[in-house]
């Protein structure tokens, strides 16, 4: 072995104030959670294709010249052309226009569903899970009873007998579809509410509504998101399956899932009738639901590497 | 375990109740009197017909009786077909529409299992792509959709299978295919997860370096354990294979209760819309019922008797 003189060390230098060094910048969590979020390749492309599609949404309608509800009994069921670039429906209709017309009330239901679910649920699991004792026990106890309906028969039946309507449908599909969101708020709340800095704002003398939207609310924003983000995609699936059973918005107004359903009529002579509404009806949910799943593995602490 | 028991089927009747009460009152809300059609009755026709199904007495004789009907299994007449029965209709196509249901829940579990555990056991590889791009499109795409896709390619262009009616074996292979492609999704990512977070664990590594091969490693010590959540999908399983089975019977041409369902609700036939909404919540409340305690035999460390939800 060979000898190592003294003269080859030297003392560490032990500076305390080098130690307390960040050598990172710091990260808010939500930064953190977005870096994540955009490092997800197949999230991203979610997400872009989101953008696209809320894009079109917009302005693909006033991209032809064609209205969405007028009849051309010329021109019914022709192919993709450079004319009508998606083709026509049975009573002349540009299938271009209707697709992004459709694109709208789809969206529409799946959003205004979503956001009903989200205040409706946030206020009842907030509630709930706040207070907690008895009137945390009645609260979750009804949403329980509720939540054994089987939900598409319910919203069948109010939809039979509220008949057909944007706003119906609406209303159908939120009668219990808050409840999912109420569990999981009512789940954070129970967690987050024992937490120091909850006690910490009550002897301060902070209102409930105070620590209930300034430190609770936002602290269980994660999951919420996630389960908003995918409620989105399981009501326009429900739009859709509606529509299928006649049970849909009514004519002129034109869904995707109005569309899809005439197209599958019709796919044996004229298949582009279902091709571009079903295309953009799965593209949809596929987007929501990548999108969801990265939000929840960015949100998800034990994935941090 | 019978307190557990006993505690559920109490809130399931209370659930049951809740849903005969609701659809009683819709239905009673709903626009049209049950007679109302192209042709206007003559009023003496339909006092009589009033009086001969008990509209003319007040509502809650006509509630009370209905429950009660009910409680005896009894659903009343239908208003559309005269001299049937909404249980003449459910006896008729029930037996159809399950054994469809059952041969989607079987192509469902067991395709959706051995796509998710070929998955994880390739994790990362083209294997697991395939199988979950395979998913993603089974949750994507709307059953109506897949449906007519299904029927349009394999039966009608390539004529593997016949297109449509319920004859034989191989009439019913097209939609029970159709019916189980989204919950098979929903398994095979369900599959995939568990797995993954199974193999993990430590007793796997001390199974690998008791030298097991990795055939019985796989089969005895992770798909075990790995299919706990799959049973607990169980429930919404059976409620998406039934409300699947509307669209699925309606494209194929299928006699079984979910088109007969699709076909009331065109025809605002009330009575057969209420009875087959109320059968199947009992029906889907039992099966839930079921898992939760098929899912505690299963599993030990769940404790049915004891403690709250949530707990």
């Amino acid at each position: 072995m060979q000898q190592l003189p003294k003269e080859m060390f030297q003392p560490a230098s032990v500076d305390l104030s080098e130690a307390e060094k960040i050598s990172k910048p710091s990260l808010s969590f939500w930064k953190d959670v977005s870096i994540r979020f955009r490092k997800n390749k197949l999230a991203m492309f979610g997400l872009v294709l989101l953008i696209l599609l809320v894009f079109m949404a917009i302005f693909g309608p006033h991209m032809t010249k064609y209205d969405y509800s007028t009849n051309d009994l010329m021109n019914t069921n022709k192919p993709p052309s450079a004319e009508h670039w998606f083709g026509t429906d049975d009573l002349g209709r540009d299938i271009f226009t209707r697709t992004w017309y459709g694109a709208r009330i789809s969206l529409f239901i799946g959003l205004a569903a979503a956001l009903i679910d989200l205040f409706i649920g946030v206020l009842w699991g907030g509630i709930a899970g706040f207070r907690g004792g008895r009137t945390d026990d009645v609260m979750m106890r009804i949403a329980d009873i509720l939540w054994a309906v089987p939900y598409l028969l319910l919203v069948i039946l109010l939809m039979v007998v509220l008949g057909q309507g944007l706003g119906t449908m609406i209303l159908a599909m939120t009668i219990t579809g808050w409840i999912n969101m109420a569990r999981i708020v009512r789940g954070q709340v129970l967690q987050l509410k024992s937490q120091e800095y909850v006690l910490a704002a009550q002897t301060l003398g902070a209102n409930t509504s105070r620590i209930m939207f300034k430190h609770l609310i936002p602290n269980a924003m994660g999951p919420i998101l996630v389960t908003l983000t995918l409620s989105i995609p399981s009501a326009i699936f429900t739009e859709a399956f509606l529509s299928y059973l006649g049970l849909g918005v009514p004519q002129p107004l034109a869904s995707w899932g109005t569309m899809a359903s005439e197209g599958v009529q019709a796919l044996q002579y004229y298949p582009w009738r279902l091709f571009f509404p079903a295309t953009f009806i799965c593209l949809t949910i596929f987007a929501f639901n990548v999108v969801g799943d990265g939000l929840r593995d960015a949100l998800d602490p034990r994935l941090r590497k | 375990m019978l307190r557990y028991i006993s505690r559920r089927l109490l809130s399931i009747l209370l659930s049951l109740f809740l849903i005969i009460t609701a659809t009683f009152f819709l239905m009673r809300a709903a626009p049209g009197g049950p007679f109302s059609g192209e042709k206007k009755l003559p009023p003496e026709i339909e006092k009589n017909l009033n009086e001969y199904y008990g509209l003319d007495r007040p509502w809650y004789e006509q509630y009370t009786d209905y429950l009660v009907s009910i409680a005896k299994w009894d659903f009343g007449p239908s208003f559309k077909y005269k001299g049937q029965t909404v249980n003449d209709l459910i006896n008729e196509g029930f037996p159809v529409s399950f054994f469809l249901g059952m041969e989607a829940l079987l192509l469902a579990v067991s395709l959706g299992i051995l796509l998710g555990v070929i998955a994880a056991l390739n994790h990362n590889k083209w294997q697991d792509y395939g199988a979950m791009i395979f998913a993603v499109l089974g949750i994507s795409v709307p059953s109506f959709i897949m449906a007519s896709l299904l029927q349009y390619v394999l039966a009608i262009k390539l004529g593997l299978f016949p297109v449509a009616r319920w004859e034989s074996l191989q009439h019913t292979v097209l939609p029970a295919l159709a019916l189980a492609a989204t919950p098979m999704a929903f398994i095979a990512r369900l599959t995939r997860s568990s797995m993954l977070e199974v193999l993990s664990n430590d007793y796997i590594r001390t199974a690998k370096a008791k030298g097991l091969s990795k055939g019985q490693i796989t089969v005895k010590h992770a798909i075990r354990n790995a299919l706990l959540p799959v049973v607990t999908y169980l429930g919404p399983l059976s409620a998406a294979v039934l409300t699947g089975s509307f669209v699925i019977e309606k494209i194929f041409g299928i006699p079984g209760l979910g088109s007969q369902f699709v076909l009331s609700i065109s025809n605002r036939d009330y009575t057969t819309i209420m009875g087959v909404t109320v059968f199947y919540s009992i029906l889907l409340l039992f099966s839930v019922l079921l898992v939760d305690i098929a899912y505690g035999l299963i599993d030990p460390r769940i404790k049915l008797a004891g403690g709250k939800k949530g707990e």
